[in-house]
């Protein structure tokens, strides 16, 4: 299988705005382990680990968007932000991308702070402030659940790619002058195409894991199990 | 699952390289990228100079070079994005084989192609002489907070376990007649993927409980014994490669 990169490599962002956003995602991780030290108990460590290989394989997974040229991967934020919670999910992305810049190459190690902000803190944050409104908006069913996973995991991969647009306007490598609403538009439109799979695919998971496991769904802990009726096949089209 | 645990690129072998402790060698690839990213673009010898460095270290390595050839095509979608800047940037236009294309974007194009080969090189040199076991333990002696290398530790642990029990289902499947191609394949692969992520953790807690009754703190052994941490010789050693680099990179900086 072919593993193509979609994180930000070396030399697409300028070195100062790099640094900024380095400073930045230091100081968001900081926070993250103060906060995740609180919660990463004995039920909570293997998770964090899983949902870390998990994000892992998911994202060497491509799937064609178009049979020519475009094809995107997974980025699994919303996923984690539901199974272990914002700031563990935050941190198992962050070491996803950490471990993938270090052997893999795949986003330069001089962007990390840039791939951190969008993917780990971007994505992780917007999927969970989005789980915490429509859980408590939607009914308490599957299917509330489903809609609240395949929803949040939509909106965090366009979210953390506009995070890019806007970096990249910051100190992109070339002044694209007006062509930047294009940029803009043209990923914001893949994205959202990668979205759609990814919401998907966080939909079925956490049903799955709801419906057998519920202790372990970080988001449903404090609101009680999901109401056992059938589960009707949200989310995959069956 | 006693054998087969195949290391994701490393290469076993005994060089020098090989034989350097992991946090000297994170610390060396991550200094020489920022020199790297940090020289202007317009130094073209510079990264020429790099190339040079990379090319050394592999050799003193012994990394074929056709394998790092064949694994930096990773980065192909942002080559293919570099391409398109002479034609997208703004500014100043030059004529380059009848087309009319941007100045800065062919810089910027260049930018991109020279600084991210150049680290995704680096990287697959890192990987190619160092396990995973000992990256974790690397970054540990690096001050990396517990609680990171502790989701890495178990996410390098289980990612074997995922892929295999991945490949098995997708076999699963194609023997019952399911046909995984284009868009459709997504459906096989999204019902199968919570069961594979439940089984993966169910075995994932009972390793872990199985660890901790083995005495695991959430550090591997090597780091709170103090065994085989870096002289200061090794660090004088791999400081050799950064300090060429960044050698270069203040010239380049000094000179344009």
């Amino acid at each position: 299988m072919e593993n193509l990169a979609m994180h930000i490599s070396n030399g697409i962002i300028n070195g100062p705005v790099a640094a900024i956003f380095a400073v930045i995602a230091l100081a968001a991780m900081a926070l993250c382990v103060q906060r995740g030290r609180q919660h990463l108990d004995d039920r909570l460590a293997p998770m964090a680990g899983l949902v870390a290989a998990f994000i892992f394989a998911v994202q060497m997974i491509n799937f064609p968007i178009f049979t020519a040229g475009v094809s995107g991967h997974l980025l699994g934020g919303a996923l984690a932000a539901l199974l272990v919670g914002p700031w563990v999910g935050a941190l198992c992305v962050a070491v996803v991308l950490t471990v993938q810049a270090l052997v893999f190459g795949d986003g330069g190690v001089a962007m990390l702070g840039l791939n951190i902000t969008n993917l780990a803190i971007v994505g992780t944050a917007a999927a969970y402030l989005l789980i915490v409104a429509l859980l408590r908006v939607l009914p308490r069913t599957p299917a509330g659940l489903a809609v609240t996973a395949f929803v949040s995991a939509l909106v965090s991969v366009v979210a953390a790619a506009l995070g890019f647009v806007l970096q990249y306007q910051l100190g992109g490598a070339v002044d694209l002058g007006d062509n930047i609403a294009g940029l803009a538009g043209t990923i914001a439109g893949t994205h959202l195409l990668i979205g759609i799979g990814e919401g998907l695919i966080t939909a079925m998971t956490v049903l799955t894991v709801a419906k057998t496991r519920p202790d372990l769904v970080y988001a449903l802990r404090a609101r009680g199990p999901v109401a056992s009726t059938p589960i009707p096949a949200v989310g995959g089209a069956r | 699952m006693g054998a087969g645990h195949t290391q994701l690129l490393y290469h076993c072998s005994d060089s020098p390289v090989h034989r350097l402790p992991p946090e000297v060698k994170i610390a060396a690839m991550v200094a020489f990228t920022l020199a790297v990213v940090a020289t202007p673009r317009e130094a073209l010898w510079a990264f020429g100079g790099y190339a040079v460095l990379v090319v050394a270290v592999a050799a003193v390595a012994r990394v074929r070079p056709g394998w790092l050839l064949r694994r930096s095509l990773i980065e192909l979608p942002f080559v293919l994005f570099a391409f398109a800047l002479p034609f997208l940037g703004a500014g100043e236009r030059t004529e380059l084989l009848g087309l009319s294309v941007s100045v800065d974007g062919l810089y910027g194009a260049w930018n991109i192609l020279a600084k991210g080969t150049l680290g995704v090189l680096a990287s697959l040199l890192l990987a190619a002489t160092t396990t995973t076991r000992d990256l974790i333990i690397g970054l540990d002696r690096l001050r990396c907070p517990q609680l990171l290398t502790q989701i890495a530790t178990f996410m390098l642990r289980y990612l074997e376990v995922l892929v295999g029990e991945a490949r098995r289902m997708r076999v699963a499947r194609l023997s019952r007649g399911d046909d995984p191609r284009f868009v459709w394949q997504l459906r096989g692969f999204a019902t199968g993927v919570g069961a594979l992520f439940l089984r993966a953790y169910e075995r994932g807690e009972r390793v872990y409980l199985a660890m901790l009754s083995r005495g695991y703190t959430g550090r591997m052994p090597q780091v709170w014994q103090g065994a085989e941490a870096a002289t200061v010789g090794q660090w004088l050693a791999a400081s050799t490669v950064p300090a060429v680099a960044a050698g270069v990179a203040a010239t380049a900086l000094v000179l344009t």
